[in-house]
């Protein structure tokens, strides 16, 4: 066994802390055994089949259009995830993915543009991997919080439009409001990291044996590239959701509320 | 002025809202929708200033249909005042902005005055304000658009009766500038206090000389057996020039 290498026993080892979740999960009468289970053995499957695939990408001499092409896949996947979560929110599923599709062009070009890393199929699917999977999580917040801002500020909304007001100006202080609730959660983690907690990309490099001082150079490059990221996922998802919401002629349409 | 043509409304779900409403509101007169709840009185107040639209009719505004007009100018034209006072964060003065960036301490005293509240309230903080104080800054906030028409989708209901009589009062003073002013209401009494032209809308109808006359009751039921005569809803005046659609069942000019 090495910092890279834990082996079956070592994994075999990590159950233990499933065995305890499940074990307070019982004690607790939560409900959530077979949950927990489920998900342990859900992310098993998943991993190893998702790192088979990732050992021909990432493969030295694979032809680096795989990696593209995995991207894609990440970006069409990340759409229809962001619509799962985010089921009240029309359109989304068209705009989660231009969104994501935004980020990775943007973050990629600027990482392989400077040339911050080369090109090659183990830098392009994990990159881009990071950007979709922070990018998503602040999708789903803003559309959900933009389709809520402006349901339940349906009164406010309409006395700006009935002022005059075209919907943008209409709806600027609601969506202002959702985009801020939505960025402000990555900040608040770009400003602490190191002090609470150390990010996973760091983490990794350092048990892989790399200087601490590079790695955290890489991980800050990694973490203004997520905070620029998320700030542009949720600017798309901002402006393409909140057109949406409005009719050509400056009235808000109507959302339905979804049940629960 | 403003004049409602046939109008229906349909929602996305297939239910009829609004059946083929006629009706119109005229410059210098207050001109009522009556009528029990759920009877459409809103919606139809809505399509004046393009908030709704209608699926059948038209509405015109000075003879031209609304939807040939830039809605944003419409509506800078046709002021809507809503049920529960609509207040932004902010100060008065803050809230008055939202109407007229540009309008300096003078102009927004002036129209404070108008509306019967002082200067002195606009450091205030709107969230304060009273109800009736909030209403009447809604108001003055409608009127910084230099409005021709004001639609008031029953803008007293949740005022106490002495701020409900003042905001009544003011809506007779800005209908004898010459705004024309279109308000709903299903307080009879109200109906009597303040109407010059009354239309009673009945599940999504205007109703008929029979219905107007049941549902405004004995006591204001005399012109409405022959709903084309005209009468004064508040005192029985015989006032007959107030309008276009006097023949109409349920439409009862003063």
């Amino acid at each position: 066994m090495s910092a890279t290498h834990i082996g079956w026993s070592g994994l075999a080892a990590s159950l233990v802390l499933v065995a305890v979740a499940v074990g307070l999960s019982g004690w607790q009468r939560l409900h959530l055994s077979r949950s927990v289970l489920w998900a342990c053995a859900r992310a098993a499957a998943q991993l190893f089949v998702v790192g088979w695939a990732l050992k021909l990408v990432l493969d030295p001499d694979a032809p680096v259009v795989w990696a593209w092409l995995w991207v894609a896949v990440m970006v069409v996947f990340s759409g229809v995830t962001i619509r799962n979560r985010a089921r009240e929110v029309p359109g989304i599923w068209a705009l989660g993915t231009v969104a994501m599709l935004v980020v990775v062009v943007v973050s990629l070009a600027v990482i392989l543009g400077f040339g911050m890393f080369p090109v090659e199929g183990r830098t392009i699917v994990p990159l881009a991997g990071m950007m979709i999977g922070n990018s998503m999580t602040a999708s789903v917040l803003v559309g959900r919080r933009i389709v809520g801002e402006l349901r339940d500020k349906r009164d406010e909304v309409e006395a700006r439009l009935a002022l005059g007001h075209a919907w943008p100006d209409a709806a600027r202080p609601y969506v202002r409001s959702a985009l801020r609730t939505a960025l402000v959660p990555q900040i608040e983690s770009t400003k602490a990291v190191g002090l609470v907690f150390l990010p996973g990309a760091m983490t990794g490099l350092v048990l892989a044996g790399v200087d601490a001082a590079d790695a955290v150079s890489i991980q800050l490059a990694i973490m203004y590239l997520i905070l620029g990221s998320v700030a542009t996922s949720i600017t798309v998802i901002g402006l393409g959701l909140t057109r949406r919401l409005f009719t050509p002629d400056h009235r808000l349409r109507r959302v339905v509320r979804s049940p629960g | 002025m403003l004049a409602f043509e046939a109008v229906r409304v349909t929602t996305d779900d297939g239910a009829e809202l609004l059946h083929g409403v006629d009706a119109a509101v005229c410059p210098g007169t207050v001109t009522v929708l009556a009528g029990p709840s759920g009877a459409g009185k809103s919606t139809l107040l809505r399509l004046g200033n393009r908030l709704e639209v209608p699926s059948h009719g038209v509405v015109r505004f000075h003879g031209r249909d609304v939807a040939d007009l830039d809605p944003l100018e419409l509506r800078r034209r046709v002021g809507m005042v809503f049920q529960k006072p609509v207040v932004f964060a902010g100060t008065v003065r803050e809230n008055l902005h939202v109407a007229d960036a540009h309008a300096d301490d003078l102009s927004l005293g002036r129209v404070l005055e108008r509306v019967g509240l002082g200067v002195a309230l606009l450091d205030r903080q709107a969230d304060d304000l009273s109800g009736g104080e909030a209403q009447r800054m809604c108001i003055a906030r409608a009127l910084l658009t230099r409005p021709e028409v004001l639609l008031m989708d029953e803008p007293t209901s949740s005022l106490d009766p002495a701020n409900r009589r003042a905001v009544e009062a003011l809506a007779r003073e800005l209908a004898a500038e010459g705004l024309g002013i279109c308000w709903v209401s299903h307080d009879l009494d109200q109906v009597r206090r303040l109407t010059d032209r009354v239309v009673v809308l009945v599940e999504g109808r205007v109703a008929d000389a029979h219905e107007a006359a049941r549902y405004l009751g004995a006591g204001d039921a005399r012109g409405a057996d022959d709903a084309g005569t005209a009468r004064d809803a508040r005192g029985g005046d015989d006032a007959g020039a107030a309008g276009d659609a006097g023949g109409r069942a349920g439409e009862r000019p003063a």
